[in-house]
């Protein structure tokens, strides 16, 4: 909801394993679970997989396998915000690649990376639906569109300042 | 603020598009300043016009509709103090009017909205206001007097064809689902709308989501299923918020649950999110997740109808498609059936967007040109460049030179000229746009969704992908035109589902319409759009260039210094050339290249 950066919880059993249980009542609810879980802590740390396998039955390796077969899923914890840059059709046409160039000229990470003050993790994605105001990227659930090189270092800095005014 | 009795009303759009760009902050302006005043502010959906968002439609009686595009928090005072306190409307800031209905400017004109019908028009969190335009009518209607078999006797008749891609009469499909023994069977929305440049799916979800679920009740009731899913994806939050409160609500009112509408229909709906993965629109991969696997697709048959989700019969149907139903329903199978050509009836929503002047959503009877709906309703392309091409139906589809705008925008007028309507994207391109890098974008983006499952798509797409990226870094040979052709004639032929079988309609189409562009890469290595980055170079026009340094602050290799761009550095971004604000950078042919 909010531009808001989230500061990740550290991964805890009794958590993880509320989690499944709040699901498990449905079959084939390993998508959901691993879903909330990276909504608490960014990402699907290991020991998740593992405890989602003792408690719905489900072997390691398949919901392993499930979860890598799905773009969402990261296996490290990302930086306090992400970014996903579009670079569906209409905004690659609009020069997505050169609002990419100025978010890593900004934050000095590149697509699929996360800056050294861990601030900022860069991902891809193609197609935000907004394609007639390209280009457009969502930094954490908010989206902004008709960007410029400029604009976009415009709304990173917000992103940083609003973290020192936080702290 | 809404008093119900209040006359004057004003509507903010706060679909995505809208917010995106500032609504939120137009909308809070205009709620603080409103106070205390007798006029009713709401928020609603997206309208179509997504190029002028953030909009705010004044009206001051039932009748008279102002819409101003662009609108800032800033210029909220005006618009209060002129317009809503003295009756004067701001003409310079004023992009339409629409008085009673849809009607009164250009991009409204020719266009027929039935699935927009309230898009942009109620306030799309408010249950009440969806019931008074008319909605869970339909529902009611079915209920009360007609049979299964009549609604889908209805929906046949109407003509309506599938929205998602495959164009399958709803009518028939719902037929057969129906016609399988079971207890259990399933309904399922596809609303992973994963081509990059289709959006329709998505405003629909956004402003009208209430159109969805009765929609889906009226399928669950004709095919017999109690249970539905709504499969939205990952990159559409907002949509998932609405759709899941509209869900509440109408949980709350009783049309979702036991004895709908005191009858004996029962029925559930819930919402599963997807993950990111463009394969799982394919209805069996989608079937796949949602049982919480590999969104892996399978053989067909057998099908859905007969063995479906966990093994049930089930019925996909895609968003639009849905939101049809109701409004046949009501309005009866002749209303629709009136619209569009002989074998595509009704209407289609496109969503365009690349170098058009009007970007956004518009619904238009099946059947208009192209020429129609990109210049008439949609202005023309947005830069002084002439059209070049028109690209239809995303990943699955292709692309037609602009010669061949008057063809029409139906399923089988398009099947003749090798396109596809696909989710009903189109992307209007200039000259600026190099058809090859083009084909190799949706090449690149196709390979990287392919689920690797059959042979023809995994390694097919890899290779016609090393080709174009051979032959966009001006290292293409003889040959390799002919080459691509055949590995995609094969792959079309021999993958598993329609992902690998369309990949390479893009490619096809632009070989068969731009076949001199890729020569040019090929023979002389040279991109004539100047867009391949291996075959162009940028530099300083010193003429022009009043040293403020800007480009250097981006560049970011630091290639730039005085009035030298230095080649062996440069990655060739653009980003110097985008931020110059004197016009001090070019981009020209490479040398070595004939040209
Ligand atoms: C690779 C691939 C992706 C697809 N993506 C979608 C999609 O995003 N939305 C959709 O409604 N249909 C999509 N389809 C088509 C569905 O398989 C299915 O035909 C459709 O949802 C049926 O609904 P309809 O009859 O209302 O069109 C896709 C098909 C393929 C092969
Ligand atoms: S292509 Fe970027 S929003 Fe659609």
């Amino acid at each position: 909801m909010t531009a808001q950066n989230k500061s990740w919880d550290t991964p805890s059993f009794a958590v993880i394993d509320a989690i499944v249980h709040k699901h498990n009542i449905e079959k084939g609810s390993a998508i959901p679970i691993l879903q909330e879980i990276q909504e608490t802590y960014g990402y699907i740390p290991l020991i998740a997989i593992e405890r989602i396998g003792r408690i719905t039955g489900i072997p390691d390796g398949d919901i392993y396998g499930t979860a890598t077969f799905y773009k969402m899923f990261r296996f490290e914890p990302p930086g306090e915000n992400v970014i996903k840059v579009c670079r569906g059709t209409a905004c690659d046409l609009a020069g997505a690649a050169k609002i990419a160039e100025s978010i890593n000229v900004e934050t000095s990470a590149a697509e699929g990376e996360t800056s050294y003050d861990r601030k900022f993790t860069i991902e891809k994605l193609a197609c935000l639906g907004c394609c007639s105001a390209a280009p457009t990227l969502m930094i954490n659930d908010e989206l902004h569109s008709r960007l410029t090189p400029e604009s976009v270092r415009k709304v990173l800095k917000k992103c940083k300042c609003g973290d020192e005014g936080s702290a | 603020m809404k008093s119900g009795t209040a006359t004057k009303q004003v509507k903010v759009g706060l679909s995505s598009c809208g917010v995106a760009v500032g609504g939120r902050g137009v909308y809070d302006a205009l709620a603080a300043k409103l106070k205390g005043m007798d006029v009713e502010l709401e928020p609603t959906g997206c309208l179509g016009m997504c190029y002028k968002e953030p909009l705010v439609e004044v009206s001051l009686s039932e009748n008279q509709h102002f819409i101003y595009g662009d609108v800032t928090p800033e210029r909220v005072d005006r618009i209060i103090d002129e317009h809503i306190v003295h009756g004067r409307p701001i003409t310079d800031w004023l992009l339409t009017t629409k008085s009673s209905g849809f009607g009164k400017s250009d991009y409204f004109t020719g266009q027929t909205r039935i699935v927009l019908r309230n898009c942009g028009v109620i306030n799309p969190e408010s249950i009440d206001d969806y019931i008074a335009a008319g909605g869970y009518g339909a529902i009611e209607k079915a209920l009360a007097g007609m049979s299964p078999e009549e609604v889908i006797e209805v929906i046949e008749e109407s003509g309506l064809r599938g929205r998602g891609g495959a164009g399958f009469s709803t009518g028939l499909k719902w037929g057969f689902t129906r016609a399988v023994e079971g207890s259990q069977k399933y309904i399922i929305c596809n609303a992973n709308e994963g081509d990059p440049g289709a959006f329709v799916d998505r405003a629909i979800l956004e402003s009208d989501p209430h159109s969805i679920v009765e929609g889906m009740l009226i399928a669950g009731y004709a095919i017999g299923a109690s249970q539905g899913i709504i499969y939205i994806r990952a990159e559409y939050p907002m949509a998932a918020r609405r759709i899941e409160l509209a869900i509440s609500q109408a949980k709350e009112r009783g049309f979702l649950g036991t004895s709908i509408l005191r009858s004996r229909f029962a029925f559930d709906l819930k919402i599963r999110v997807g993950a990111g993965a463009y394969v799982c629109g394919e209805e069996t991969s989608q079937m796949m997740s949602i049982e919480g696997k590999r969104g892996t697709p399978r053989s067909k048959p057998p099908l859905p109808a007969q063995s479906g989700l966990w093994g049930k019969p089930t019925s996909t149907n895609n968003v639009e498609t849905l939101a049809n139903i109701a409004w046949i329903i009501t309005n009866g199978a002749h209303a629709y059936n009136r619209l569009g050509t002989e074998t595509s009836k009704g209407t289609k929503v496109f969503a365009l967007s690349g170098k058009v002047a009007r970007g956004g959503l518009v619904e238009v009877p099946m059947g208009m040109t192209i020429r129609k709906v990109v210049f008439d309703v949609c202005g023309g392309t947005a830069s002084t460049l002439p059209l070049k091409a028109v690209q239809i139906g995303g990943p699955h589809g292709g692309c037609i030179p602009a010669s061949l705008i008057d063809s029409q925008l139906d399923c089988d007028s398009l099947h003749s000229i090798g396109l596809s309507m696909g989710k009903g994207g189109i992307l209007v391109m200039d000259e600026s746009t190099c058809m090859v890098d083009l084909a190799k974008y949706f090449l690149s983006y196709s390979q990287g969704e392919s689920c690797g499952k059959c042979v023809p798509c995994r390694i097919g797409s890899k290779r016609m992908l090393e080709i174009f990226e051979r032959i966009t870094r001006g290292e293409g040979r003889d040959g390799d035109l002919e080459l691509i052709e055949e590995v995609a004639t094969s792959m079309a032929g021999a993958s598993l589902c329609g992902l690998g079988q369309t990949i390479p309609n893009p490619t096809l189409s632009s070989l068969r319409y731009f076949r001199d562009e890729y020569e040019a890469h090929i023979k002389d290595k040279r991109c004539p759009a100047k867009k391949c980055k291996a075959l162009i170079s940028y530099e300083v026009l010193p003429d022009n260039c009043t040293g403020c340094g800007l480009c250097v602050g981006y560049c970011p290799t630091g290639a730039i210094g005085g009035w030298e761009i230095e080649s062996e550095i440069c990655t060739r971004c653009g980003l110097c050339m985008e931020v110059c604000e004197n016009n001090a950078i070019t981009v020209s042919h490479k040398e070595g290249g004939d040209g």
